[in-house]
């Protein structure tokens, strides 16, 4: 930190120190610092309230919080966890590393840039602040569904509004990350050259631009059937809640694989390093994420299997959704190709890259059980279903966020991380994750229900234990922040290539990269 | 690539602006399946909320019998009693039956409701003709009245046969702030 700044100072006579810096900065390592640091505090709200809803599930019957309170932390803890703790950290990615890895000075809008960060905390603010109004937060879910969001209080204002901001920014930073990559490569990087976590987000940001606008659509005639008495979903009016589920799930649905895509990405950066090898099948890789992100446009109907769709409109999304299974699988079965007789070493962010490609899995996995329409009848929302979106979201998002993190900090920071608490942050996440999770699809399958704060006896020896495992995952996660803080103040001094396999352009650059790097665009063999 | 004389400033300008045409179109996209998905349900007959009269057409089936409940409920905050006097009814395909409900209205003041249905399964509403029905208007009820409300219905013949059993739901919805000056 200390050397960046003597950087800046050196370059830049009027760059503004302390505060003030962070308040103007159009830089895009600052800006890709700031989204990380926002998403890590994000994470830790988010974390807090499932560890409150998991102290709550530890015995059956009414301890810790009201029914109505256990509503408002579900919805709240998804929300939070997914447009301020996953999204941002991607973003934050997007930030450091796009620039570097194409050979670009900056993203091609600098000061959107900075605008699309600042947006987030005042929204971060009204969602987490909604506790605090008369009646408490938005209970409905984080889905919104009606009629349960036109009857909420004013909560549910502030969670729409939040809402639009955070659609807002992330289209900004979509038309920033396209603009980059398209126009600003270095001479040579053709597109089927482009380091992986490229490609992804280029695609991830077309999903955003594509659906984030259907999303402020959607709430937006919630925010009018609440205040401006129209009926587009109130059945009152000749409205229909169900609409609300098809327009959701046509943003949610591609929502999901803007959460995933990035971190398909990432992991195919960390397997090539620790391995020693080339991608294994990298065309492939490029047209199975494309793949993906178009088939996501047609498998909505999967979520709501139960709403009394023809069985004509079942059988397409069935078939649509077990479809993603192929390209999804493509892309497993590259990454243990990539590892076949590799020379693998171990280090912390290869721990994670191999914890995510056989938890992902699971989660990939039981995702398919739940596209069979005849299974998500029972199945549907019970704790199979949070069982699975955490398989998913946890080991795959999260793992990946984690590995990446661990894996660029020496670029980033200009310092190795401890590797030995590193591991061990490794090791007490995975075994916890699984200790929380595992048990959930028992509980599912048995027919517990999710979303409630009470329930059977019959059902109490796997809540303990998922419980138990909540919180030793959520204390783990303090031995990150150490961990990151620790690679911050000190520690081994990185090389310009921290690891002996790494590739790509972000590895000719100095460790820690410079504030300003690639003013002359490099040229990419 | 196609414009080499113009600035990357320029370029990037013009990039932004296609993308934010993108993002305004699917805006535009997300607010047309409003009708679009208004026109899909009319289309397929899977529309729980139509509120029309229909005539019957076809003659009666006394070979099958099918099995008609009738559900009540009200919508959160109606403060009035709610219920079907005849909830079950063992009906033939094209025979024309009448059921009723009956509301008291035990608040202290003028409500006006409407009364939306649903049907379950859902694939049986296109074959459920309603001739007459409290469901096509707005029902208004002064403090304390208690009315007993009709709704004349055939089952059509051609109904699939895997069907034997249809619910139909209705629910009613307090709609005195928005009828205003009508009553």
């Amino acid at each position: 930190m200390e050397a960046s700044h003597a950087h800046a100072h050196d370059d830049h006579h009027h760059a503004p120190t302390g505060l003030a810096r962070y308040f103007t900065t159009t830089n895009h390592k600052d800006i890709g610092s700031m989204y990380m640091w926002f998403s890590l505090i994000m994470f830790f709200v988010g974390g807090f309230m499932a560890l409150v809803i998991r102290a709550e599930l530890f015995q059956p019957g009414i301890q810790i919080v009201n029914p109505d309170v256990f509503n408002q932390l579900t919805t709240i803890h998804a929300l939070v966890m997914i447009f301020g703790a996953v999204m941002p950290a991607f973003v934050g990615f997007a930030n450091w590393q796009i620039p570097l890895m194409v050979g670009a000075s900056d993203m091609a809008f600098a000061r959107m840039n900075n605008w699309s960060f600042w947006l987030m905390p005042p929204a971060a603010t009204l969602l987490v602040g909604s506790f605090l109004v008369p009646g408490g937060a938005a209970g409905s879910g984080w889905t919104l569904y009606p009629p349960l969001s036109i009857q909420g209080g004013i909560s549910v204002d502030m969670t729409i509004l939040a809402v639009h901001i955070m659609g807002a920014s992330s289209i900004m930073g979509s038309i920033n990350i396209i603009t980059t990559i398209l126009n600003m490569r270095a001479p040579g990087m053709t597109l089927m050259r482009m380091p992986m976590f490229v490609w992804t987000w280029l695609i991830t940001a077309y999903l955003l631009i594509a659906v984030m606008p259907v999303l402020a659509g959607a709430v937006t005639m919630l925010l009018t059937d609440r205040h401006f008495g129209t009926h587009f979903f109130n059945a009152a009016g000749g409205g229909d809640p169900t609409m609300f589920m098809h327009i959701f799930w046509f943003f949610g649905h591609p929502e999901v694989y803007i959460m995933i895509l990035p971190a398909f990405g990432i992991i195919s950066h960390i397997i090539p390093t620790f391995a020693r090898k080339q991608l294994f099948g990298y065309s492939s890789m490029v047209y199975a994420t494309a793949s993906i992100a178009l088939l996501s446009f047609i498998v909505w109907g999967h979520h709501m299997f139960t709403v009394g769709m023809p069985a004509a409109g079942n059988l397409f999304f069935m078939y649509a959704t077990m479809l993603i299974a192929v390209p999804t699988g493509v892309k497993v079965f590259n990454w243990i190709a990539t590892m076949w007789r590799g020379s693998i070493t171990f280090e912390t962010p290869m721990l994670f890259a191999v914890g995510f490609v056989s938890l992902f899995t699971i989660g990939g996995f039981s995702g398919l059980v739940l596209a069979v329409t005849p299974v998500d009848i029972t199945l549907h929302n019970t704790y199979y279903v949070v069982a699975h979106f955490h398989y998913v979201l946890f080991s795959g998002a999260i793992f990946s966020i984690m590995g990446g993190a661990y894996y660029w900090l020496p670029k980033w920071t200009g310092h190795m991380y401890d590797e030995t608490l590193g591991k061990l942050h490794f090791w007490l996440t995975a075994i916890s994750f699984n200790i929380t999770f595992f048990p959930q699809h028992f509980l599912g399958l048995a027919g517990m229900p999710r979303r409630i704060p009470d329930y059977a006896p019959q059902f109490t020896e796997f809540n303990q234990i998922s419980s138990i495992g909540a919180f030793l995952l959520g204390f783990s996660q303090l031995l990150f922040l150490y961990v990151v803080i620790k690679c911050i103040r000190g520690g081994a001094k990185a090389e310009a290539k921290a690891w002996e396999g790494a590739e790509g352009l972000e590895w000719t650059v100095p460790s820690p990269a410079p504030y300003h790097t690639f003013e002359t665009p490099p040229q990419f063999h | 690539m196609a414009d080499m004389s113009a600035t990357l400033a320029q370029r990037n300008a013009l990039m932004a602006r296609k993308l934010l045409i993108i993002a305004g179109m699917m805006g535009c996209f997300g607010l047309a399946l409003v009708p679009f998905y208004r026109q899909i349900c009319e289309v397929t007959g899977i529309s729980q909320s139509r509120i029309v009269a229909q005539s019957a057409s076809g003659s009666v089936d006394p070979t099958r019998d099918v099995t008609v409940e009738f559900v009540a409920s009200n919508s959160n905050g109606l403060g009035w009693t709610f219920e079907a006097l005849n909830p079950i009814v063992q009906v033939h395909p094209g025979q024309q039956t009448t059921v009723r409900y009956r509301v008291v209205n035990t608040t202290g003041h003028r409500v006006v409701g409407q009364a939306v249905p649903s049907y379950a399964p859902s694939q049986a509403a296109p074959y459920f003709k309603k001739l007459k029905c409290f469901c096509f208007d707005q029902q208004t009820f002064a403090a304390g009245e208690a009315r007993d409300m009709q709704v004349v219905f055939v089952v059509e013949p051609d109904l699939p046969t895997d069907i034997s059993r249809i619910s139909l739901s209705y629910t009613f919805f307090d709609v005195t702030a928005e009828s205003g000056g009508k009553s």
